[in-house]
């Protein structure tokens, strides 16, 4: 059981605001986007570390923000499923869903699409087989992955010559 | 408001849908996304046994700890239980409290809950409650709690048999006498679990003084749930407003009402305060309803010549230790196809619905028919192989065939429409049948273990009940549609828009769609049993209709023309042979909403509750080719194809999507998932750690393929299509399989096909193979 310990301060970068705020030391990065900054697209789907639907990047790489402290992420960049569109544009993983109906229930999807933008940003042109491997701690119950696959298919030949993740 | 119209029609095209722009920007709107001020967090405490007395409880420690507000045990909420209704003569209904009182007779029951000012102190407090617990026997496995002295699962009853039924045809003893061969099998189904990505969820809201409730649940049926809720509750229907906003999948497992939902509104009328309470997904492992695990003892009658002649079942199902609303339901449906699409003219199948010290079971994507499809096909398969006819052959001899339909079965179910063949041909064209099984012959010859399988199955859709749609037309033209069918990913707010601009011939976005909210839209049902685009789809189709014909005959006087000259022209109406001087829907809704001539009744809305009592019977032939490693029993699918006949297509790019995702559903039935308990009642799969559902990169590429036989009894002429995944592809799985170890001698295995079950049973076999 947890006692009283005192809050921690923290600072950092959401979606390109500054955020700070002080957070009881066991609070977990997921709740305090969701509930503190009530940035409630990122979802919580499970309590072991395995379906993904809480993918967020931080200081640019995929991570699972329900096993990341809030404390943690001090100092950190965070980008959400928020602060992806600009202007109301979608961003190029977002488009690709949309064109290739890469979601159903949706609540897998801002986990999806995260990790979907980091895999181009670090490999602009994956294989099927390198999209399937990054997809491997994201879980979707609805679509089978296979237009999941191809929404990021088409993501990375529309894109690929270009940064897509701005 | 502009007036562009898709001329060639949009039922049939696959729109991109109109849920996704929100959905991917993260501005969704699941339960937990809603945020009241002034919430408290209920945290439960389960009970950790599956077969228990409970001796003492204290809660005195967690009541005291920071945040708390209130803690609950079975004492305090005697009234607050489950409701159930009989679902079949005879069965028995044992008490199914919320919180519980006395024994606990599944791991996972709620035996206290406590809410406090935030989801960690609730949970802190929660595992300060002391409870002691005096452990009694338990039974798991559904067959073995019907042989004699097995523990009773429920002390209350005096066996474990919660129903027994039957449904019958023609003259079976005579058919088995007249056989010149039997085919025997005992097949288990894996039990399932439906794993849907969102948890579920609660969050109820008081209004002052007794006037309300408002309920947000992860839920498919919201008014099913209001109703239950109030008499769980024992607060009026009519004061709760139940809304399901975007629910993240469900697959059945969302359908009834949960312990869990009365306990948080308890607490949100006891204490006047919004209550918030949000599933772990271990939560959801040892109380949502589970698929599957029935247990089919069958016989198939034949001629020498292949006709088949008699079929008897005999089914165990493990209905858990507790009955939500539908837990009886799938056995039942189980029951009703099981003569599958063959002309069996005499069976008898028997259901014995059992209960057990485990998690309840109830509807799981399928509910029933991938346990009936498995069942037939599998016997169908060792029928041929025994015969020594092909079977392919077989099947095709039969088929009901097109011309019997509408067809009666031996069961008494009436088939709509088909043409099997037509299926079966097709999937057998698109896989280059003959091709991959002079492949498969070739593998074989050097050793190797390659399979291939079919399933030629039905997929009922629709279900019993009626569905309700409203169209309202509205002051500025914009069309309102209220459907009781709500969606938990199926895309309804895309198709029904599809339909409604296509038979009002606007384009879509004047049309929205409104569902899942039991203040809004009148009494409905929901989703499942693939009944949407049957039911809700027949329901707005219908309502379509009439707002067409009132609308015609307000043109009709706006034009001062006769209502039979004046004809729908795209964005309102027209005089036959004046096509340019069109009145809008906007001026017929200015009308309908101002000054109408006597004798016309103001307004433009018609509600339909559509009930076409009788279901939609979808087919389809499902091909699986399989290799299995010999050395090491790893099985892989080297080619599925999936040809599925569900009517007319609304949206193809949606219809594929449920057949992908069903599919998967499928392939992890078949090849990994099972929840499985130890001899006690333990857990064993109680988290993603170790119940294995599909990755990315367990997916086989899929080919698909359709033939379109309309339904002639539905408005639209569509059947369902969201179950024929996990109907049609394990049986085929199944079959390729074990068409894959028939070399070896091996007859049957139950999925799932694990490595180290495919290899035991290969080295098993190999060593008695040797001993010759």
């Amino acid at each position: 059981m947890t006692e009283n310990f005192p809050p921690v301060p923290i600072a950092l970068t959401v979606n390109g605001r500054k955020q700070e705020a002080r957070v009881e030391p066991r609070t977990l990065l997921v709740y305090f986007l969701r509930d503190e900054l009530r940035l409630t697209g990122t979802h919580v789907g499970c309590d072991t570390t395995q379906c993904g639907a809480c993918t967020i990047l931080m200081n640019g790489r995929a991570v699972k923000s329900c096993t990341v402290l809030a404390a943690q992420a001090n100092g950190a960049e965070v980008t959400t499923i928020e602060g992806l569109a600009h202007d109301g544009k979608l961003h190029p993983v977002q488009q690709g869903f949309y064109e290739k109906h890469g979601l159903q229930c949706g609540y897998c999807t801002p986990g999806m699409v995260m990790t979907a933008v980091h895999l181009l940003d670090t490999n602009p042109h994956p294989t099927e087989e390198e999209i399937r491997h990054a997809l491997e701690g994201n879980l979707c119950r609805c679509t089978g992955y296979v237009n999941i696959i191809e929404s990021i298919r088409w993501a990375a030949e529309k894109f690929g010559e270009k940064d897509v993740s701005r | 408001m502009t007036t562009e119209h898709k001329p060639a029609g949009l039922i049939g095209q696959s729109i991109r849908r109109v849920e996704d722009p929100t959905l991917l920007t993260g501005k969704g709107c699941y339960v937990d996304d809603v945020q009241l001020p002034g919430t408290l967090h209920m945290a439960v405490l389960r009970s950790p046994y599956a077969h228990a007395r409970i001796v003492s409880m204290n809660t005195d420690r967690a009541a005291q700890m920071p945040g708390v507000e209130r803690v609950l045990t079975g004492n305090e909420t005697e009234r607050l239980t489950i409701p159930s209704p009989v679902m079949v003569p005879g069965q028995k209904i044992p008490p199914h409290p919320v919180l519980a009182r006395g024994a606990v007779h599944a791991v996972g029951v709620p035996v206290a809950a406590v809410v406090a000012t935030t989801r960690a102190l609730a949970q802190d407090a929660a595992n300060a409650i002391d409870v002691e617990y005096d452990p009694l026997p338990a039974v798991v496995d559904a067959e073995k709690a019907l042989e004699p002295g097995a523990p009773l699962a429920r002390e209350e009853l005096d066996s474990n048999v919660c129903y027994i039924a039957t449904k019958k045809g023609g003259d079976v003893e005579k058919a088995f006498a007249e056989a010149d061969h039997v085919v025997r099998m005992h097949i288990k189904s894996p039990r399932q679990v439906a794993m849907a990505i969102e948890p579920r969820g609660a969050v109820a809201n008081p209004e002052p003084l007794g006037r309300g409730l408002t309920v947000w649940l992860s839920t498919q049926s919201p008014h099913r749930v209001r109703a239950d809720l109030a008499t769980a509750l024992g607060f009026p229907e009519h004061k709760i407003r139940v809304i399901a906003p975007d629910v993240g999948g469900g697959f059945g497992s969302k359908g009834p009402l949960y312990r869990e939902y009365v306990l948080a509104c308890h607490f949100a009328l006891l204490l006047g305060r919004p209550v918030k309470w949000i599933a772990t997904r271990s939560d959801d492992f040892v109380t949502m309803i589970q698929g599957r695990d029935q247990a089919m003892t069958s016989e198939l009658a034949l001629k020498r010549d292949g006709t088949m002649l008699g079929l008897k079942v005999r089914v165990v199902a493990n209905l858990g230790a507790y009955l939500y609303s539908n837990t009886a339901g799938p056995p039942q449906r189980m029951m009703a196809m099981a003569p599958g699409c063959y002309q069996i003219r005499n069976a008898h199948v028997e259901v014995v619905a059992v209960f057990t010290n485990t998690v309840p079971t109830g509807p799981y994507r399928g509910a029933g028919r991938p346990e009936s499809v498995l069942n037939i096909e599998r016997l169908v398969d060792k029928a041929a192989r025994e015969l020594g006819i092909d079977r392919i052959e077989l099947r095709r001899k039969n088929f009901i065939r097109p011309d019997q339909f509408p067809y009666r079965t031996a069961v008494g179910v009436e088939y709509d429409s088909g043409d099997y063949d037509k299926a079966l041909s097709e999937a057998l064209r698109l896989s280059g049948y003959e091709q991959l099984i002079r492949e498969r012959d070739q593998a074989r010859r050097r050793g190797e273990l390659v399979g291939v399988g079919i399933s030629t199955f039905v997929e009922p859709s629709g279900g019993a009940g009626f569905e309700s749609g409203t169209v309202r037309v509205e002051r500025t033209g914009e069309i309102t549609v209220l459907t009781g069918s709500s969606s938990h990913g199926q895309g309804h707010e895309t198709i029904f828009a599809q339909i409604a601009a296509e038979k009002l011939r606007v384009s879509m976005e004047h049309v929205a769609i409104r569902h899942g909210d039991t203040l809004a839209v009148q009494q409905g049902v929901g989703t499942f049993g693939s009944r949407s685009a049957v039911m809700g789809g027949g329901a707005l189709a219908q309502a379509l209709d009439r707002v067409v014909e009132k609308a015609r005959r307000i043109a009709a006087h706006l034009m001062e023309a006769a209502p039979e000259d004046v004809i729908q022209a795209d964005s309102g109406f027209a005089v036959a042979g004046v096509p340019n001087r069109i009145v809008t829907w906007r001026q017929i809704a200015a009308a309908a909403y101002g000054r109408l001539p006597p004798g016309m009744e103001p307004g433009l809305q018609e509600t339909v509750f559509f009930d076409p009592r009788r279901e939609a019977w979808g087919f389809g032939t499902h091909l699986a080719v399989v290799r299995i490693d010999r050395e090491t029993g790893r099985p892989t699918v080297e080619k599925l194809v999936l040809v599925d006949d569900c009517g007319v297509v609304i949206n193809p790019m949606i219809v594929e999507g449920q057949i992908h995702g069903g599919v998967a559903q499928g392939l992890g039935e078949a090849f990994r998932e099972q929840m499985l308990f130890g001899d006690g009642g333990e857990v064993i799969t109680g988290s993603l750690v170790n119940y294995a559902v599909p990755r990315a990169g367990d997916i086989p590429p899929m080919i698909l393929g359709e033939t379109v036989t309309p339904n002639p009894f539905n408005p639209l002429g569509v059947k369902g299509v969201g179950e024929c995944g996990t109907n049609g592809a394990p049986p085929a799985i199944a079959n390729a399989v074990m068409d894959a170890l028939a070399p070896l001698g091996i007859d049957h295995l139950d999925m799932p096909y694990t490595a180290p079950k495919l290899w035991a049973a290969i080295r098993a076999a190999e060593a008695r193979n040797a001993r010759g």
